[in-house]
């Protein structure tokens, strides 16, 4: 490839129910690198852009959650087969938008892409580790286990545009939800090479919506909204989480609350991220003859 | 048909004694180990059968609130914090055998207060109370086998307030989990029947448990409030309406405090037309009618199919017509007094809009007492999906009919509402229970059985019913911090 | 009737026994060939054991006290078929008996007598000659009891040498050979052929349910005995254990009610074996009050099949009169 050739850009879009449209409300806002050169003109998702793809969540929902764990896992490890072939892209992106230096941003590609491994194997566990039989003191059987939530919105993390990004998306696929993400508001476009991957990925159209945008404008939209079964407030704005959760309450939707500040990413989350989105249904039947 | 002459089985009455509860004139707050005055207004607690003032109850003000609270934080930081675990557990074995030894004293007074037969009080509420502390003392040294990451840790002080509809047993789904796991407790029992958690204080004392690792301050909304709003709590653990839910989740939004939520529900009990069809019909009897219908997890909507929905009603009015309404006391009474004139101004008035929106109402014949809060067992046939009675929490003994066509329809019928935390299936065929059980967002799904309770099973809710379980490895998350709790 | 070992073709015999043999509406084409009565029998809805037994452990609870337990009493009392099903069976033992139920209580002529004295069919004539013109009825076991295993012509001619012998009540068994081989058809065809023997003797048909084991066998067998014409039907022969569980009645009862609402007729129900006490006895009387209404309250529709039963129905009976407790040997030994 020619040095001097002009280069063709991507247009940054959102990503919901399969698809990539713009913003209905046609808005756009200009995305930096670290240092504050322009990189590219990202879709600016409005509330009606939040309502359509908690829409496509939901009805993504059914299949999503009915397929079988394996099933999930195989697609989960899919997705991230389909990043490794773009880690350099990934690469490019992480360092762009968080000032990273190529060693540190391809340190952290590569943790989002064990992060989808490390999920696409609990898909099929989960049960097993989080159900269980009850030995109740009567002639019944009883069992108990885990089911998915439903449609979790997600408010990614500010600061890790990738790794923070796929640590709270991927367990909440993993427990068989589906999901409308808020992605950083300023590092947003690591998030929209992902919905590519995903949408390459046999990952059911609307399981993953991506708005890109602001989680101030957005989260209330979410935590209001009454088809939402719970929310993630991991990259709610300073001062705005307290005011997600109350609107929450309002629908008696699960909170994940914001943390005092970003965690650190590499560690272990253990199940820490996906309990918080998974029901547990307890089953009774009686035992004779 | 041959009618016999015979005069009917008449049953005498058959009164379970009171004498043996002893019910002070008033009581106070039990604080720190010790009954104390309440520094706010008192109130009476009323037995709903007969609307006779059983006792005067102290009234926690903010302030009686803060004591409770500290003499928690005391107890959580120098003695029940650092205990080993193996003597946590003994306490609450110890706890077990008390409410054992003591389980008659329990059920009558808990019938007298509440209003729910002594059969289920006796035979129900107080076994299960005592089995919950017996299980979760079990649990008090072996956390770090529960599946809950490594050093699952206390929260610290635990706020909890309770519902009125199973005084103890609600105590002990609260009470048994939150000290198993280190934590110490403030315990709002409701308003029309706090003399249980009162005996209870009498045997946390004979259990000579340490001072402040339970406090229980009685009161109304006003007290539920302080102890949950507190500053110094760690955890609220609430069951009760999905209203005043939401409220505690707002209330605490924004603060460190975890929050378990038990609410409302509106189950769908479906009944398919290769039923066990008469434990079918005794498997409504008991989801609707147990407890008055006062049960967050009754079958208070019974889905039948349209094939079999004459011979399931006739069969079902023939069997309510054999229940036996009055006297709580009474050993042979099926259904006893509505627990306060609130409650049964809401259920009149939900049973009315049934009628005013088409809904065909049956009552069987049955003599009411002439004193006390009564309603008698009612169902509702022509109920459409659209109908409040079909929508809203009646919290009675109230049963709305509807009809189902295919599985499909009686999945998208039973989970169309915003409840869900239970619900009932009866069919012969496995395979299509199995299906059904997994299509259903609900918490609890009873397969050709209702409204059964043990501590080793996780009970909770789906959407608006609330979150987080109570009882088995489940429940004890709720009180618990660490990687996986 | 002909070809009494050979019924298993309806179209094979006569049309007046085909008459005979057809239930009641709207059950009159159900037994029209084997693959029909079993679809039939099988269509029937399911027992759930679990709840069965939780329905009658809370019935258990009920607490008869003061003047409904005086009145359970004697009502139990009325409905005793006083037992004794011995090898060891004397002209002597029975006529014992036969005065025991005139006058369960010597020293309390206000005590009611029992409603029958149950008998081998060998033993029947002397049973009717020492009851006289009491009204109590005497039963006979028939069909080669207990086993029910004989040629149908020698449990016919069983049958009808009891009826001869004075019986005005067979108790039957069913072949519970051919019920648990799927051979419904002959179950029923055998009921139907002793029912005709009987003449005018009422009919109790027992199941057997300690061998038919699942209450699903027992809701089955008590409609085919239904609808084969049987006045009673009847729980066991007291020689199989378990015998008369309240799950077992509870169901039993279920299919007398569901008989009636459907049919009309009302069919009559004898719990036998294992009922020894007055607690077990009152437990059954208001498992029929609640299942199936005080219709059923009557000696000519319910029945105890017992021996030591009426002991303990006197002494609690002496307890509540005097007021204080009796002991064994304030109640004849039979």
């Amino acid at each position: 490839m020619s040095s001097d050739r002009l280069a063709v850009r991507k247009t940054y879009k959102l990503y919901v129910n399969g698809a990539f449209p713009r913003s209905e409300s046609g808005r756009t806002y200009e995305v930096t690198d670290a240092k504050g050169h322009f990189l590219a003109n990202a879709a600016w998702a409005s509330r009606k852009d939040a309502r359509d793809a908690v829409v496509a969540a939901r009805g993504a929902f059914g299949t999503w959650s009915g397929m079988t764990a394996y099933n999930r896992g195989q697609v989960l490890y899919r997705v991230a087969e389909v990043m490794e072939g773009r880690h350099v892209q990934f690469c490019e992106e992480v360092a762009a938008g968080e000032g990273l230096s190529q060693s540190k941003a391809r340190a952290a590609v590569d943790a989002a892409i064990d992060r989808w491994v490390w999920y696409a194997g609990w898909t099929d566990k989960l049960a097993a580790v989080l159900g269980g039989a009850n030995p109740v003191a009567g002639p019944y059987f009883d069992f108990s286990m885990p089911e998915p939530t439903g449609v979790v919105a997600v408010l990614a993390p500010q600061q890790s545009s990738l790794l923070g990004l796929v640590s709270v998306l991927a367990p909440v696929l993993a427990g068989g939800n589906t999901a409308v993400v808020v992605t950083s508001k300023e590092r947003p476009l690591p998030a929209v090479a992902l919905a590519e991957v995903l949408a390459t990925s046999d990952v059911p159209g609307g399981t993953v919506n991506l708005l890109t945008g602001d989680a101030e404008e957005l989260g209330t939209w979410l935590a209001e909204h009454a088809d939402v079964d719970a929310i993630d407030l991991t990259g709610a704005p300073a001062g705005r989480a307290m005011e997600f959760e109350r609107e929450a309450a309002g629908t008696v939707k699960r909170v994940l609350r914001t943390p005092a500040q970003e965690p650190d990413w590499t560690a272990d989350p253990g199940l820490s991220r996906m309990t918080p989105f998974l029901e547990t249904k307890t089953v009774w039947h009686p035992i004779g003859v | 048909m041959t009618s016999s002459t015979r005069a009917p089985f008449e049953y005498a009455p058959a009164p379970e004694s009171r004498s043996i509860v002893d019910i002070a004139p008033s009581y106070g707050l039990f604080i720190d180990g010790e009954f104390v005055d309440g520094t706010g207004d008192s109130f009476k607690s009323v037995n709903p059968a007969s609307e006779e003032v059983l006792t005067e109850i102290s009234s926690g003000s903010d302030a009686d609130v803060d004591r409770a609270v500290a003499a928690a934080r005391r107890a959580f930081t120098r003695v029940w914090g650092p205990m080993r675990p193996a003597d946590r557990s003994k306490y609450l074995f110890r706890i077990a055998r008390l409410l054992q030894e003591r389980s008659r004293e329990f059920a009558v007074l808990e019938s007298l207060d509440n209003g729910k037969p002594i059969r289920e009080s006796r035979d129900v509420d107080v076994p299960l109370a005592a089995a919950h502390f017996f299980y979760h003392a079990g649990w008090a040294d072996k956390l770090d086998h529960a599946g809950l990451g490594p050093g699952p840790r206390p929260l610290g002080v635990a706020a909890q307030v309770i519902p009125w509809n199973f005084p103890l047993l609600m105590l002990a789904w609260k009470v048994a989990p939150a000290l198993a796991t280190g934590n110490t407790v403030v315990l709002k029992p409701a308003e029309t029947t706090p003399l249980t958690a009162l005996l209870f204080a009498e045997v946390c004392r004979q259990a000579d448990l340490p001072p402040g690792v339970v406090n229980i301050v009685t009161g109304a909304g006003d007290t539920g409030r302080a102890v949950v709003e507190h500053d110094d709590v760690d955890k609220v653990a609430f069951t009760g309406s999905t209203e005043v839910g939401k409220q505690i989740a707002r209330a605490v939004a924004g603060t460190r405090k975890k929050l378990t939520l038990e609410l409302g529900g509106k189950a769908a009990n479906i009944v398919f037309d290769d039923a066990p069809i008469d434990q079918a019909v005794e498997g409504i009897v008991q989801g609707i009618f147990f407890n008055q219908g006062h049960v967050c997890c009754a079958g208070s909507r019974l889905l039948v199919q349209e094939s079999i929905h004459d011979e399931v009603i006739a069969s079902l009015q023939r069997r309510i017509g054999t229940l036996r309404v009055g006297d709580p006391l009474d050993k042979n009474t099926d259904i006893g007094a509505i627990n306060s004139a609130e409650q049964l101004a809401r259920i009149r008035e939900l049973s009315d809009y049934g009628e005013a929106e088409g809904a065909t109402r049956w009552q069987p014949a049955c003599d009411l007492p002439d004193r006390g809060f009564w309603f008698p067992p009612t169902v509702f046939t022509g109920v459409s999906p659209a109908h409040r009675i079909a929508r809203d929490e009646v919290f009675g003994p109230v049963l709305s009919v509807l009809t189902f066509r295919t599985p499909d329809e009686a999945v998208a019928k039973a989970n169309n509402t915003t409840y869900g935390l239970s619900a009932g299936i009866w069919s012969e065929k496995g395979s299509r229970i199995l299906k059904i059980a997994n299509q259903l967002r609900a918490g609890v799904v009873w397969a050709n059985t209702f409204n059964k309770f043990d501590p080793t099973s996780p009970f909770g809710g789906y959407k608006q019913s609330g979150y987080g379980r109570e009882g088995g490895r489940h429940g004890l998350a709720a009180y618990l911090k660490g990687n996986d709790a | 009737m002909g070809g009494m070992t050979h019924l298993l073709d309806p179209d094979a015999l006569p049309d007046d026994a085909r008459a005979l043999m057809a239930p009641l509406p709207p059950y009159d084409d159900v037994a029209r060939s084997d693959s029909a009565f079993r679809a039939f029998l099988h269509g029937l809805p399911g027992v759930d054991q679990v709840g069965a037994e939780a329905r009658v452990g809370v019935l258990g609870t009920r607490s008869i006290k003061t003047t409904s337990k005086a009145w359970a009493i004697d009502t139990a009392i009325s409905m005793v078929d006083l037992t004794t099903l011995e090898g060891a069976d004397t002209p002597g033992k029975v006529r014992s008996l036969a005065a025991k139920a005139r006058r369960p209580d010597p020293g309390d002529p206000g005590c009611p007598q029992v409603a029958a004295v149950c008998v081998y069919g060998d033993l029947a004539g002397v049973a009717r000659e020492a009851l006289g013109d009491s009204g109590i009825h005497v039963a006979a076991v028939a069909t080669a009891f207990p086993s029910g295993r004989a040629s149908r012509a020698v449990k016919i001619a069983d049958v009808e040498d009891a009826v001869a012998n004075g019986a005005d009540e067979i108790d039957m068994v069913i072949d519970r050979g051919a019920f648990l081989a799927g051979r419904y058809l002959d179950v029923y065809e055998e009921i139907v052929a002793v029912k005709e023997a009987c003449g005018s003797a009422h009919l109790k048909v027992i199941l057997e349910t300690g061998e038919l084991v699942t209450l699903d066998n027992v809701r089955r067998a008590s409609w085919i005995a239904m609808l084969a014409g049987g006045d009673f039907i009847k729980t066991s022969t007291g020689k199989v254990n378990p015998a008369a569980t309240l799950p077992v009645s509870l169901v039993m009862l279920e299919a007398v009610r569901d008989f009636r609402a459907a049919t009309g007729r009302q069919i009559g129900f004898k719990p036998a074996g294992g009922i020894r006490t007055t607690k077990d006895a009152i437990k059954h009387l208001v498992l029929i009050n609640e299942t199936v209404g005080a219709d059923w309250l009557d000696p000519d529709w319910f029945r105890f099949g017992a021996s030591s039963l009426l002991n303990d129905l006197l002494l609690q009976r002496q307890k509540l009169r005097t007021g204080h407790y009796s002991g064994p040997d304030y109640v004849t030994v039979d």
